[in-house]
């Protein structure tokens, strides 16, 4: 039946307009024997934009539309929605984009009028065989799963349990509290980080809503939004901790030593090990990987003396599967790799400290008590070197963007330092100040002031040890002086990179990385704690670098997200599924092979579709060879018509 | 005559990462030449044999399929059923001897504008020397 049919061009203000002549294409899908309708108009989306397209429907009995506009991206919804306000079935309304993929990529004004006709034109050949759905309802499971136990986990796991739903937060290492645990104090209040985590931490393992898994780690997920599976693998720690009591005999008598992590490597730590007092679960952890083995032949020294029996060197790994609605990507940051900053000395002077090496050291908790010390000789430093910008902010030989914290922290350092020190001297090395957030200029200003931090602007171009000292040399390019420090400590403000994995974890839940190997979000002003999956969310530095604050932002903003998909009874599924002729098929089963979401299947012979498990996605119609299943309203006959529109035949 | 000639490309982009990609090419304000025609699908698996050479009889110079890049496909693995197809469609077009440089397969990420862009000024480049697609083209 012929359909009677609405063409709607947007100018976009000039957007379109500008090189597009709108009056032209509009008049030139007039001549389409299936349009009764075309015009032009300045805003398509705005609302006498969208009343002129309601009036035009019910006016001229259009029973489907195509809007010429910007990406279906932006306002296929609006005007899907007006079209069902105005009596039509939403899935009547097609998008033809001819800004983003037309007007805005072409200059001349000719081609690319031609060119918005023939991709609006093949929009209305789409339409003109659009079949009227219904969206498809499903239930919802309504738990989630949180990966990832630093700051940013944390607040969006107990955001999400304190609103009534259950929990699942998976953490691949032995305690949560991430990398802010291991932090002094914070800026610009210094308050100490430890004091202001530990009450969410405990929060956290006390919370009836939450399930807390650590040392394990997410290892599959299937399914879609509001009903994820997901496989956990859950390492062994051959420590139970229901038995363990605490009392430490084990890593006193276990004999391997290695570097220990949270102090990145300034101390040692045991085979055998808790990896911070404070750390939930509070329990040990056996790091298989440096144990001389499992057997008591082999050394068994800690279960030996383990009286309450706590250590069973039979624990298995276990995969846990479970069932969740939402899930909230927080997998964090590290810094960047040490090997590639072997300009400046680091991993070869002792002395030359990263950001968190200097954060271990400030701390009360850490290796030195809070006693600023070179590590090589225990002495007090009385000049120290801060270099910003360590990695970042240098695209030709490391990472091109800005870590956007380590303004903050190095000034923070510079004057926890002199704090620590008082008769001491700290430089900073610095390209600009980035200063922006409530208070942290005035805090910048405070290091200066109050506590004499020279700052120089400048790259510094070589650092080597002499005589005990480090020295640096570098040029301050406000004076155009070369300058040379003969410094006791040199601490590096290292870029941030997305943590290790997360490039492996990404794979696997199908969400797309940026070119630096952060998360993407699904719009970068608008979407900014969506991926582009629906259904999962991001949190922390894992989307991009950013500070505490930003990140606790954040965290609660994915919760949120997630709660809205948790607190719905039903969710609806894109009702363009495959669909079966069953004249045609004959049960060859190609496309039950190729499918990627076990959706189709044999039933008596024939191919059947499951529709809450079809995605759309088309595999199994490009597969068929008797064209026997096809996915509604892009089927393989609309495509042919959209070809002969787009070539002008 | 080639110096002249501009030729038709039809553009299978999929939904999530091509389209996309070429999306942001148009945010990004990039420029490429207007001989592209842009069919978005939902997955560079959904695009059948028959859909490009369908184009080819319609008269299109060059078809371009364009898909998520592998391991990354919103769906799974449709791009691995698209790469295996399409290197059986190339030997299909050499072999009733059409230039199979006619045909192309590429990766473009949707944050990619940059990559897309440069994909279809460089098939416009290479298509111009080959002149208009006539071996399969029905006359009209
Ligand atoms: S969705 Fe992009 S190739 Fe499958």
């Amino acid at each position: 039946m012929k359909k009677r049919i609405g063409v709607f061009v947007c100018h976009c203000g000039i957007n379109i307009a500008g090189t597009v002549d709108v009056d032209k294409a509009a008049k030139k899908l007039a001549e389409h024997q299936d349009v009764e309708h075309s015009v032009d108009y300045v805003y398509m989306c705005s609302d006498p934009g969208q009343n002129m397209i309601k009036e035009a429907i019910k006016e001229k009995k259009l029973d489907s539309i195509v809007v010429s506009c910007c990406s279906p991206t932006l306002h296929e919804s609006t005007f899907r929605k007006a079209a069902k306000e105005a009596g039509i079935n939403e899935f009547q309304c097609e998008i033809a984009n001819i800004r983003e993929q037309c007007s805005w990529v072409h200059k001349d004004k000719e081609k690319a009028t031609e060119k918005a006709e023939k991709i609006t034109k093949s929009a209305v050949e789409r339409v003109a065989k659009n079949e009227s759905l219904e969206p498809i309802g499903f239930p919802v499971t309504s738990r989630a799963l949180v990966i990832g136990g630093g700051i940013a986990g944390i607040q969006a796991a107990l955001d999400i349990a304190d609103s009534g739903y259950e929990v699942i937060l998976v953490e691949r290492e032995p305690s949560i509290g991430g990398h802010m645990i291991q932090l002094s104090e914070t800026f610009p209040t210094l308050d100490c980080s430890q004091c202001i985590l530990t009450p969410k931490m405990v929060e956290v393992s006390k919370h009836p809503n939450i399930k807390l898994m650590t040392y394990s780690e997410v290892q599959e997920i299937s399914g879609y939004v509001g009903n994820f599976n997901v496989k956990i693998l859950k390492k062994p720690t051959y420590v139970d901790p229901d038995a363990c009591t605490l009392c430490d005999d084990c890593t006193e008598a276990c004999p391997v030593v290695v570097p220990n992590e949270f102090d990145l490597g300034l101390t040692g730590r045991k085979a055998i090990y808790i990896p911070f007092p404070q750390a939930i679960p509070a329990t040990f952890t056996l790091d298989i990987k440096n144990c001389p083995g499992l057997l008591p032949i082999a050394c068994g020294k800690c279960a030996d003396v383990c009286e309450p029996d706590a250590i069973d060197y039979d624990m298995e790994p276990e995969v846990v599967e479970e069932k969740v609605g939402a899930i909230v990507v927080a997998t964090g940051f590290e810094q960047y790799d040490k090997e590639k900053m072997k300009e400046y000395g680091y991993g070869k002077y002792p002395d030359v400290l990263n950001g968190l090496q200097f954060e271990r050291l400030l701390s009360a908790s850490g290796p030195t008590q809070g006693k600023v010390l070179r590590p090589s000789d225990h002495k007090e430093p009385k000049e120290v070197v801060f270099i910003q910008c360590v990695g970042s902010r240098d695209p030709e030989l490391h990472c091109s963007y800005c870590s956007k914290i380590c303004c903050m922290y190095t000034a923070k350092h510079a004057m926890l330092y002199k704090h620590h020190v008082p008769d001491g001297q700290a430089y900073i090395f610095y390209i600009d100040i980035r200063s922006g957030g409530k208070n942290y200029e005035e805090f910048v200003q405070r290091t200066t002031e109050e506590d004499g931090v020279v700052y120089l602007r400048g790259k510094v171009s070589k650092i080597f040890e002499e005589n005990n000292k480090i020295t640096v040399w570098g040029v301050d390019t406000l004076t155009g002086k070369e300058i040379e420090i003969n410094a006791d400590m040199v601490v590096l403000a290292m870029a941030l990179t997305p943590s290790k994995n997360s490039q492996e974890l990404a794979k696997k839940l199908k969400l797309s990385t940026d070119k630096d190997g952060f998360l993407a979000e699904a719009h970068p002003k608008l979407r900014p704690v969506e991926s582009i999956t629906s259904g999962m969310f991001l949190a922390g530095a894992a989307q991009a670098p950013k500070d505490i604050p930003e990140v606790v932002a954040q965290a609660s903003g994915a919760a949120a997200k997630a709660i809205s998909i948790l607190s719905q009874e039903q969710l609806f599924h894109s009702p363009m599924v495959a669909e079966v002729n069953e004249t045609l098929c004959t049960g060859c089963g190609m496309c039950i092979d190729v499918c990627p979401y076990e959706a189709l299947s044999l039933e008596q012979g024939k191919a059947e579709v499951n529709r809450v498990l079809c995605e759309g996605c088309g595999t199994c119609s490009a597969t068929c060879l008797r064209a026997a299943v096809k996915v509604k309203n892009i089927t393989p006959g609309q495509i042919f018509e959209m070809i002969d529109a787009s070539v002008g035949g | 005559m080639t110096k002249d000639f501009e030729p038709t490309i039809v553009a299978f982009l999929c939904k999530w990462c091509s389209s996309a990609g070429s999306d942001l090419a148009g945010v990004s304000r990039m420029k490429y030449p207007p001989n592209v025609i842009p069919i978005t699908v939902m997955c560079s698996g959904s695009v059948s044999p028959l859909y490009i050479f369908n184009a080819f009889q319609k008269g299109a110079d060059g078809v371009l399929v364009s898909g998520c890049h592998p391991g990354d496909c919103h769906y799974i693995k449709g791009n691995f059923y698209a790469r295996r197809r399409i290197a059986l469609v190339k030997e299909l077009l050499d072999f009733i001897g059409l230039e199979s440089e006619r045909f192309k397969m590429s990766w473009v990420s949707a944050a990619e504008g940059t990559k897309y862009t440069e994909i279809i000024k460089d098939f416009v480049k290479e298509l111009k020397p080959l002149g208009p697609q006539k071996k399969l083209r029905r006359d009209q």
